[in-house]
């Protein structure tokens, strides 16, 4: 993400962003992207206000413009009732918000967002999805990173798993899935030794699967036998989904 | 279009957008740093030039208070320009991570260098002129001269400003700062010229003061007050002005360092 804005120097190739070589002219090419960062680093002893109207003018808003690009971010945050509260008085949802305003408050072609909801509770995670499908739905391209996998599974169009430094697979949610894990999964709930055991018997009979916590998850069971489900205990069902592909081709262990 | 391809270096735009910030945060603190800077120098004139002022009346002709006064127009600039520059770039840097946001956009670290060692220096020389007003009510006559002593301070401040930002980019936390104070800003504040006139120290130390920007700062604010003395003055400025570029260049370099990975 920082090697897009040009604070990040690559070892080797190159970048180009919206026509503009990061090399060269990294500064135009900056003047047209927004940037979410993952921490929070607004000015906080100044208000909700103050602070998109500073960034209006880093991002070269013509003064007489500010206060309408002000109230546009505002607008698409949510938090025009907050514009006077200082920054320390916001809660931590709202904080993350007033950064997605203070990264669009320029109007930006391409908004960077570098995890968005890290850290979020499951509401306020909701509502920053809505408003990041809201842009979305204006057309305004966005390059997300996550590694809440539901996150991309919901909101990208396109999605790209990194390991290691490297893109290992490319496409949409359902094209990866169809790609990789297929349409259904069946979780098998047992004791740690008994996992492992069917763990086996699943990998013998050629099917893949992964470790799912207390549970073991057989992948493709659409296309398993049934015999062999049955052999291998009482089985919960489920649809097949991106974290499904995303441990498949990252690996089992941790990273 | 061969020119829109080619970024300028340093452009006006940026400037405008990292003052409006630090305008936006110092009219919430404002109240503060200026309490601060008013008393500081009411406390010298106090302790200096009434205690010290009853055993010696007049220094090189100039009544003690005034000689005091004037040479706390260095001290007050200093204490307004290293100090912000070593702590409030450390700070947005390292604790608030506000430079990260600020590169994001469409601004060169060199540029954020000039905009923040600018604003600080300017803050300094309104700051400095503040023991200057405070010493005509203990009997220090205006001049015209004074008017410069913004410009003086602004100078001064931009050296200093720098110095610390250069610093703040060197130390490994910021506990280090008080090295800085302790090994190199205590020492030039106190062998300035401001309480003592340099002529008095040993041949070595006067010697080793003519490297101590705040005293040229000293010695023109007492000319622009007491009556000007060509060349030297225009030594004296030109002192705070190699010793700014040369900060200058320091700050960016070291700024760059630790701000592009």
């Amino acid at each position: 993400m920082r090697m897009l804005t040009g604070q990040t120097r690559p070892t080797s190739g190159t970048i180009t962003v919206l026509d503009h070589s990061i090399a060269t002219e990294s500064k135009q090419a900056r003047a047209r992207m927004g940037v979410v960062p993952q921490i929070d680093n607004l000015d906080t002893e100044l208000t909700a206000e103050q602070n998109l109207t500073m960034f209006a003018a880093l991002y070269r808003v013509p003064r007489k413009e500010r206060p309408e690009a002000v109230n546009r971010a505002l607008d698409i945050a949510h938090l025009h009732d907050r514009r006077d509260s200082k920054v320390s008085e916001l809660s931590g949802g709202m904080k993350r918000r007033l950064l997605v305003a203070r990264g669009l408050v320029h109007n930006p072609e391409l908004v960077l967002l570098d995890e968005p909801t890290v850290g979020l509770d499951p509401q306020v995670r909701q509502e920053l999805w809505s408003l990041i499908d809201a842009l979305r739905t204006q057309g305004t391209t966005i390059l997300m990173s996550t590694h809440y996998i539901e996150e991309a599974e919901r909101l990208a169009d396109d999605v790209a798993v990194v390991s290691h430094g490297r893109i290992v697979a490319r496409g949409t949610p359902h094209s990866l899935r169809e790609a990789h894990v297929g349409t259904r999964a069946t979780e098998f709930y047992a004791s740690p030794s008994r996992l492992a055991e069917l763990e086996r018997i699943a990998q013998d009979a050629g099917l893949a699967t992964r470790r799912t916590g207390p549970s073991i998850t057989v992948l493709r069971s659409e296309n398993a036998d049934t015999s062999l489900l049955d052999s291998l205990g009482e089985g919960v069902h489920r649809k097949a989904n991106l974290e499904d592909v995303f441990v498949l081709l990252t690996g089992e262990g941790l990273q | 279009m061969t020119a829109s391809r080619t970024s300028r270096r340093y452009e006006w735009a940026t400037f405008e957008g990292v003052w409006h910030r630090q305008f936006t945060l110092f009219r919430r603190y404002w109240l503060s740093s200026t309490t601060s800077s008013v008393i500081q120098p009411i406390i010298y004139l106090l302790a200096f030039g009434l205690g010290v002022g009853t055993l010696v009346e007049t220094v090189d002709g100039i009544s003690y208070v005034e000689f005091v006064g004037t040479g706390s127009v260095a001290t007050a600039v200093l204490f307004a320009s290293a100090f912000p520059g070593m702590f409030n770039t450390y700070v947005q840097r390292v604790f608030q991570r506000t430079y990260d946001a600020l590169l994001a956009a469409p601004i060169s670290v060199d540029e954020l260098t000039l905009a923040e060692g600018s604003w600080i220096a300017a803050k300094a020389g309104f700051y400095g002129t503040f023991p200057l007003v405070v010493t005509f009510f203990f009997g220090l006559t205006p001049t015209w001269g004074m008017l410069l002593v913004p410009l003086f301070g602004f100078v001064t401040g931009l050296g200093f400003a720098f110095f610390g930002m250069w610093v703040s980019g060197i130390i490994k936390n910021i506990e280090q700062t008080s090295y800085v104070t302790a090994i190199v800003l205590t020492p030039l504040f106190l062998v300035a010229g401001t309480f003592f006139p340099i002529s008095n120290l040993p041949p070595g130390l006067q010697v080793a003061a003519q490297f101590n920007p705040l005293y040229h700062c000293v010695e023109l604010v007492r000319a622009a007050s007491f009556g000007w003395d060509m060349p030297q003055d225009v030594y004296h400025f030109a002192v705070l002005l190699v010793f700014a570029v040369m900060t200058w260049l320091l700050a960016t370099y070291q700024l760059r360092k630790k701000l592009v990975e």
